[in-house]
């Protein structure tokens, strides 16, 4: 995200100590008095249409924290209404990053609690309800209920087993036998009933369309063992096998919620930036009145009011107002462009220096920002295409085990004079023992401690198949600006200059939010701050009176520097002056530099076998002299986002697997189209979703991190798959001759299930960072 | 062997209690946020339990 002030963690920017906690990332406090300024506060109108209205007769609201990132700012939200009078309950959600906020609309309405946390320097969308009780937030709930369900099934069962199985090698009697198969009838069938379902769904649904998958074996050996057992239990027989039915549910409603919780991140993710798409804009009437529409209704024509802090909704002209505009996230331009009246102005950039009024000139869905997400959705479409590991797996399993169990029952049938049902049992017995559980738990177990693993260094992965699709990858593409270099210049020549005359300019600088002087105070010693009255003028610099002379800091021009009189004249680079002091004009030089590891990463990512290239939407020149800067052989300068697309097209039509790393709104259709993706943290919205993989910091060592993991996660999910078809290797033989029993399939079960999800543990023993 | 006939009952009650106890935490919410209950534990809330007490919030541990 392109807030106004995009670094947030500057130490010296940050005024202390005004929420009690100690923010590490958070914009608490900090921006809070550009929020002020700005006004960005939400009015009841408009969420109006969110709201909602519970049967207690209280009012909710649930709403999208833009920049919550870290645990302190839970913190820091809740304490910042929790003392509000009318507040029945506020609660952040840290995964999700929303905030809920329940209140009594005879004491409060919502106005002064979003107004509090908007003080804070939080930024708040609401969400539509309506959207967010999808189909797939439920089924995360039935899925954990019914692994309550069988988990609760299989102990109790387990524990009346246990019993039958002492009791068979001392001396039960047969009344007490079929007492206990009864109680555990009684536990098991209702449970099988009610966890069973998602899987007898899933099994139907496949078979209706004329295919199979691993539901189908599952399915089929959980109602077959639990009627058999039924069966057996009315005959009186010795053997049931209503323990092995639930645990075999029990341990894949683990492997299947471990899944579906990875696979909850990016849903949210989704559904937060449709609530961005939502937001309304201000529209100024005819006869000079606001209010709010939301942006889909605007119209070419509208006039639209834009504070200072705000994202510009759609594109258009400035009617009115000058103020400067960072356009980083559509172009990965760092400088913010100066805008005056007839300038045209794009949605999605923020409007940084100066409340602007604008006319609407393109409809919503026409805008330059509308486009780029039209081009990340196509894009997109192609990776669905991807099969994962399992699923493959599960193709060729499926069919073998049923295959299998089929020609156990006619063997056994034509070979042996057994009774159908004895040939059935044994039959049945073989589905039990080849139910995949293991291989249910094979890749969950092992995704979910690679994940866990990277989460802790800060990288978020938000696929569930991420991981897979990173390991396979052998060409990482890099955008340039905020990607291989920080997307925020720094001073260069600080060396040369004179400290008066630096901690002079650094002085003034501190009054002004434009990146260059941000830049410049970073860089400069914090000096006991002077009483300089600084005046900023948009677009051209700042000046002050100094000892009777006035000073001033900004652009070439208006210092009064002759386009061709100095030094650098034509290296085109950012820089500022400092004229009309005691001394000579001094020229101070910017640079957009590389993220400190940049040129390691590189290196460690080629020593790793990877390609690495540079496609970048900046000119060509500047690609070039950081790719041989970088060591990085192939680039491309001047890529509009299709032509970033093209090359990854290019590069897959020759086989290569491509990893596409970017930032800038600029960069998501490519993000998209890409094998797999990563972005740093700070990075557009929208980027940040199409990404696979986000990471957070300044470095990109991150990424040879995931690499790595991603590497030794597909390497334990292969061994864990050989784990598994070794048991089968063992374990089928005594289920086609007829050997198991209860107890063997329960020993059989579980243990495949434990050696799979301790060898995946095993990830988390590997030290960090090591080069191979 | 009459020592079942009231010991499988008071198993499966104690069985049903934790079963229960587990569907009401999954439906007061308390499985939403995995990621921040995580941190929530660590948080300092010496300066909250004041509120709390007045406010008598149930949900908050």
């Amino acid at each position: 995200m392109a807030e106004v002030a995009p670094d947030i963690a500057e130490p010296t920017a940050s005024p202390s100590g005004s929420t009690g906690t100690t923010p590490l990332c958070c914009p608490a406090g900090m921006v809070a008095e550009l929020v002020q300024e700005s006004e960005t506060a939400l009015k009841t109108d408009d969420f109006a249409d969110q709201l909602q209205h519970n049967d207690d007769g209280s009012e909710s609201l649930i709403l999208v924290v833009q920049n919550l990132h870290c645990p302190s700012c839970i913190r820091s939200i809740e304490s910042a209404v929790e003392n509000k009078p009318g507040l029945l309950k506020a609660r952040v959600n840290l995964s999700t990053r929303r905030l809920k906020l329940n209140w009594d609309p005879a004491e409060t309405n919502a106005e002064p609690l979003l107004a509090a946390v908007a003080a804070r320097g939080y930024r708040l969308v609401p969400l539509d309800p309506a959207q967010l009780e999808s189909a797939e937030a439920e089924e995360g709930r039935a899925l954990l209920r019914a692994m309550a369900v069988a988990g609760f099934a299989a102990s109790n069962v387990m524990l009346l087993s246990v019993a039958v199985w002492s009791g068979l090698a001392a001396d039960m009697g047969p009344a007490t036998r079929t007492l206990m198969h009864w109680v555990s009838a009684l536990i098991a069938l209702p449970a099988v009933a009610y966890a069973g379902r998602p899987f007898f769904r899933s099994a139907l649904a496949a078979v209706r369309g004329g295919h199979t998958n691993m539901d189908v074996p599952i399915s089929l050996a959980v109602l077959l063992a639990a009627g058999m057992s039924l069966s057996e239990t009315l005959r009186g027989g010795e053997q049931v096998f209503f323990d092995a039915s639930v645990m075999l549910l029990f341990f894949l409603l683990i492997g299947r919620f471990l899944d579906l919780r990875l696979r909850g991140r990016a849903r949210s993710a989704a559904e937060n930036l449709t609530a961005l798409k939502a937001t309304a804009a201000t529209v100024v009437a005819p006869d000079g009145s606001l209010h709010s529409l939301p942006i889909a209704r605007l119209e070419p024509g509208m006039t639209v009011a834009v504070a200072a802090g705000e994202r510009i909704p759609v594109d258009g002209k400035v009617l009115l107002g000058r103020s400067e505009v960072d356009t980083a996230l559509l172009t990965g331009e760092s400088l913010p462009r100066p805008v005056g009246e007839g300038s045209e102005v794009f949605a999605g950039t923020v409007n940084g220096g100066g409340p602007l009024r604008i006319t609407v000139t393109k409809l919503a869905e026409a805008s330059l920002l509308a486009e780029i997400v039209r081009l990340m959705e196509n894009a997109e479409q192609g990776r669905d295409r991807y099969v994962r590991l399992a699923d493959r797996v599960a193709r060729h399993y499926a069919p073998a085990v049923h295959l299998l169990a089929a020609a156990t029952f006619t063997g056994w049938m034509v070979l042996s004079d057994l009774p159908w049902q004895s040939s059935l049992m044994i039959a049945i017995a073989v589905l039990i023992i080849t139910c995949p559980c293991a291989l249910g738990l094979a890749v969950p177990a092992v995704q979910v401690a690679a994940v866990g693993r990277l989460l802790k260094q800060g990288i978020l992965v938000k696929s569930a198949d991420a991981l897979e699709r990173l390991a396979a990858v052998d060409t990482f593409v890099f955008d340039k600006t905020g990607t291989l270099t920080l997307g925020r210049p720094s001073l260069q020549n600080g060396s040369d200059i004179e400290p008066q005359v630096l901690a002079l300019a650094a002085a003034m600088a501190r009054h002004s939010r434009h990146p260059l002087a941000r830049a410049l105070c970073q860089t400069a010693p914090r000096t006991a701050d002077r009483d300089l009255v600084v005046q900023e003028h948009a677009g051209d610099g700042l000046s002050t009176e100094l000892d009777g002379r006035t000073l001033r800091l900004g652009r070439r021009g208006w210092c009064g520097i002759a386009d061709d009189a100095a030094e650098g004249a034509q290296d085109g680079a950012m820089e500022l002056w400092l004229a009309g002091g005691d001394f000579a004009p001094q020229r101070f030089v910017f640079r957009d530099a590389p993220r400190p590891d940049t040129a390691d990463v590189i290196k460690r990512l080629q020593r790793r076998g990877i390609a690495v290239e540079l496609l970048s939407g900046d000119r060509s020149p500047v690609a070039a002299q950081l790719a041989k800067d970088l060591g990085i052989d192939v680039w491309h300068g001047d890529c509009r986002p299709a032509d970033k697309i093209a090359r990854l097209e290019a590069l897959a039509a020759e086989g290569r697997k491509t990893a596409m790393i970017g930032d800038g709104l600029n960069d998501a259709p490519a993000l998209a189209a890409a094998f797999a993706s990563l972005s740093p943290a700070d990075a557009a919205d929208i980027s940040q979703i199409a990404a696979d993989i986000v990471f957070q910091g300044d470095h990109l060592a991150p990424l040879v991190e995931a690499l790595d993991t991603a590497r030794s996660a597909k390497r334990l999910v292969l061994q864990n798959f050989a784990l598994a078809m070794l048991y089968n290797l063992i374990a089928v033989p005594i289920a086609v001759a007829g050997f198991v029993t209860p107890l063997i399939a329960a020993v059989a079960m579980s243990s495949s299930s434990i050696i799979v999800t301790a060898n995946a543990m095993r990830l988390n023993l590997k030290s960090q960072g090591k080069d191979a | 062997m009459s020592a079942l006939v009231y010991l499988i009952p008071v198993a499966l009650f104690l069985g049903l209690l934790g079963l229960a106890g587990f569907l009401w935490a999954l439906k007061s919410g308390q499985f939403e946020d995995l990621d921040g209950a995580a941190h929530r534990v660590l948080m300092d809330d010496d300066e909250e339990s004041a509120s709390e007490r007045k406010s008598d919030k149930p949900e908050k541990p």
